[in-house]
């Protein structure tokens, strides 16, 4: 298979090449071309938002972007992708580095070949290896440890962490982040994806522990029941409750003030900013020196209601 | 299988047939081995859980809400297995069912009624089919439901996705109060006398220092009163025979006049129904509908049945043993929680401990079937 790839991928890479020759005579004066390859399927709410805020900056500077994606989530597919965008010699190159093995060799062709390139979303501790310029997102480590800071500063003393996809390395790393966080002081739950099954969970691990005062969810799929299962028991002012991502139901919660904060990777900003960084690089040379953290960004009850309608919007 | 003989013998007793006592009778049903299973796993847990609330009525009610709703799924395997046939699209069945009712009523401003109505008519459709095809092309059921398992799973998501953008759709809840049909799957049911335990101070409190048990939640009732009906089919209708005698020989029965294929469909239809009962209970239980909900129940109300004491092959089973199989489940899988081992182990916990229990229910039938 991955020779068939190549081969593909290398008459791509020819066809493209072959066609290319007017253009770097032209460069001087038209807008600069990035190229922008994701591993998130077209329909992806959260993916539509990195491409709305892309091409938000493209149309602001003049530039042309081309956003590519494969259909479903396939690193294989994803890879012919990358490795056609840089065949094809744009001015810059973002992409989601989530699998080093399929992508870190794309990466150094390249910036071998003189393409600045961004990652964005996943693999920001490895794509600086492979020649990328910079990182544009969130570490999922970190954003745990402020979600811990976050629940300190509102008095917790003993956290709760509701993990449930225990091997999914993003969301291990968010309650690893957390209990380091809490010094050690806090626990991880591991439990399965049925509403009823998370629900009674908490309930039964609470009534075990409890000096646990603060609980963080990974997402909608832990954050419902959570509230849930306080709401029945009467308890939701008592304990400080905290969830990662953004859904229709968690900042419906939040605005009501059953949530007390939910975290947001600002991914609008994933998609802006790289391209007006790769066009300041294209200009004038100009590249930030760190990476850039676009989350966690904290939603409460004071900017919940402004989130909703951003999250209309298709920004948040 | 056992009442053949009821109907010849209106003067309550064959000449023929020697008397078998009591005991003996029993010792011989199905269930016999999950009796047992269950007395272990409860041992185990007074033992391992002691003074950690497992028992109190709060616990009791934690665990047995998620054993009902296995229970529910596990009722309809059972009279599947025992027909000689599975169902491997359940847990897919409960996610496309939750999909299509919330999808109607919150996209499009169906009353919830009609919503649930469109749920359960898709369910015996998908049930149908499933049969249809099992009979029409004599593929093993595992291999056409196990199609079903993706199909089913890839409409939800498909679905969903088409029609709102997203896998979860939120919001119902507010729909449910005043819903004549969203009554039967929501709620609890002896409040009053929960009430009344409480003011006497025989219900505890909780974390929250709240009395804990309000009342019975809907979903247990569902699971007993399916039960029930499903024992009395099976042991007390010809339909019940019929179930036995497909999946003990389809050829036999079919020519001794038992519509095999008709049992068998309405066995399918039986089990996507139950999915739907399912699918709804927690629609309303969490006001959410979400693609990824069921997740492997069809795996897991097969290991209920099989816990329960039927066979794999069919013919032989019994829905008290699918309700006790359901039973060492939930609380197997709540009891962890008690135990104070370490959440990371979750799986291998549950897994050795259901391992023990058909061991140990096996062990026990057939010390008793020994016994003659």
């Amino acid at each position: 298979m991955p020779t068939l790839t190549r081969r593909i991928a290398g008459s791509l890479a020819t066809t493209l090449l072959l066609s290319l020759p007017a253009l770097p005579a032209l460069a001087q004066d038209s807008p600069h071309r990035f190229v922008m390859v994701t591993h998130g399927v077209p329909s992806d709410p959260f993916w539509t938002v990195v491409k709305n805020g892309a091409e938000a900056a493209a149309d602001e500077i003049g530039a042309e972007l081309e956003y590519r994606a494969p259909s479903t989530f396939d690193m294989a597919k994803m890879q012919q992708l990358a490795e056609a965008a840089v065949a094809s010699d744009p001015d810059g190159l973002i992409l989601s580095f989530t699998d080093e093995d399929a992508l870190g060799k794309v990466v150094r062709e390249a910036t071998d070949n003189g393409i600045p390139v961004i990652t964005i979303n996943s693999g920001g501790d490895l794509s600086k290896q492979y020649g990328a310029l910079l990182h544009v997102g969130q570490s999922e480590y970190e954003a745990g440890q402020r979600a811990a800071e976050k629940m300190q500063e509102m008095g917790v003393e003993k956290g709760l962490c509701v993990n449930h996809e225990q091997g999914n390395q993003g969301l291990d790393q968010r309650c690893e982040g957390f209990i380091s966080g809490f010094d050690g002081n806090a626990d991880q739950l591991a439990t399965s994806h049925d509403p009823t099954e998370i629900r009674n969970a908490i309930v039964a691990y609470l009534n075990q522990h409890r000096d646990i005062d603060g609980i963080l969810t990974l997402g909608s799929l832990t954050a419902d029941p959570m509230i849930q299962a306080m709401q029945d028991q009467g308890a939701t002012d008592q304990f400080v409750l905290g969830t990662f991502d953004l859904s229709p139901i968690i900042l419906e919660a939040v605005d009501a003030g059953e949530l007390d904060f939910a975290i947001d990777q600002q991914q609008y900003l994933q998609g802006y900013l790289p391209v007006i960084f790769l066009e300041q690089y294209a200009e004038h040379g100009l590249m930030p020196a760190g990476d850039v953290a676009t989350g966690p960004a904290f939603v409460t009850q004071d900017n919940a209601a402004q989130v909703i309608e951003l999250s209309k919007q298709g920004i948040r | 299988m056992n009442t053949m003989t009821q109907t010849r013998s209106p003067n309550g007793g064959d000449e023929r047939i020697t008397a078998i006592p009591f005991w003996k009778k029993a010792l011989r049903r199905p269930e016999l081995g999950a009796v047992a299973g269950t007395i272990l796993v409860i041992a185990f847990f007074l033992v391992a859980a002691s003074g950690t609330g497992m028992f109190t009525p709060a616990g009791i009610m934690n665990f047995l809400e998620v054993s009902a709703q296995l229970g529910i799924l596990a009722t309809a395997a059972a009279l599947l297995m025992i027909g000689g046939e599975f169902d491997l699209s359940i847990g897919s069945m409960v996610g496309l069912a939750g999909i299509v009712i919330a999808i109607p009523t919150m996209e499009y401003g169906w009353p919830l009624w009609a919503a649930l109505l469109l749920a359960f008519a898709c369910a015996v459709l998908v049930g149908w089919v499933n049969g249809y095809l099992v009979n029409r092309t004599g593929l093993p059921s595992f291999i056409v439901t196990l199609a079903f398992l993706f199909i089913l799973r890839g409409l939800a998501i498909g679905l969903s996705r088409l029609l709102t953008g997203r896998t979860q759709i939120g919001g119902i809840a507010e729909r449910i109060p005043g819903d004549w049909f969203a009554a039967l799957f929501s709620g609890e049911v002896g409040s009053g006398l929960f009430a009344w335990l409480a003011a006497h101070g025989w219900i505890g409190t909780n974390f929250a220092g709240n009395p804990v048990v309000t009342g019975i939640p809907v979903s247990i009732v569902w699971w007993l009163a399916l039960t029930a009906i499903a024992t009395w089919v099976l042991l007390c209708t010809p339909y019940g025979n019929w179930i036995f005698a497909s999946g003990g020989d389809a050829n036999a029965a079919r020519n001794s006049g038992v519509p095999v294929r008709r049992v068998k469909i309405s066995l399918f239809i039986f089990t996507a129904l139950s999915a739907t009962v399912f699918a709804s209970l927690q629609v309303m239980d969490t006001g959410s509908a979400d693609t990824i909900r069921g997740l492997l129940k069809e795996l897991e109300a097969i290991i209920a049945v099989v816990i329960g004491g039927a066979l794999l092959t069919g013919g032989y089973g019994s829905a008290i043993g699918a309700a006790l199989g359901a039973l060492i489940f939930g609380m197997v899988q709540m009891g962890i929680f008690y135990t104070g081992v370490n959440t990371d182990w979750f799986k291998v916990f549950l897994g050795v401990m259901l391992l023990v229990a058909v061991l140990f229910n096996n062990f026990v039938r057939k010390k008793a079937m020994e016994s003659k």
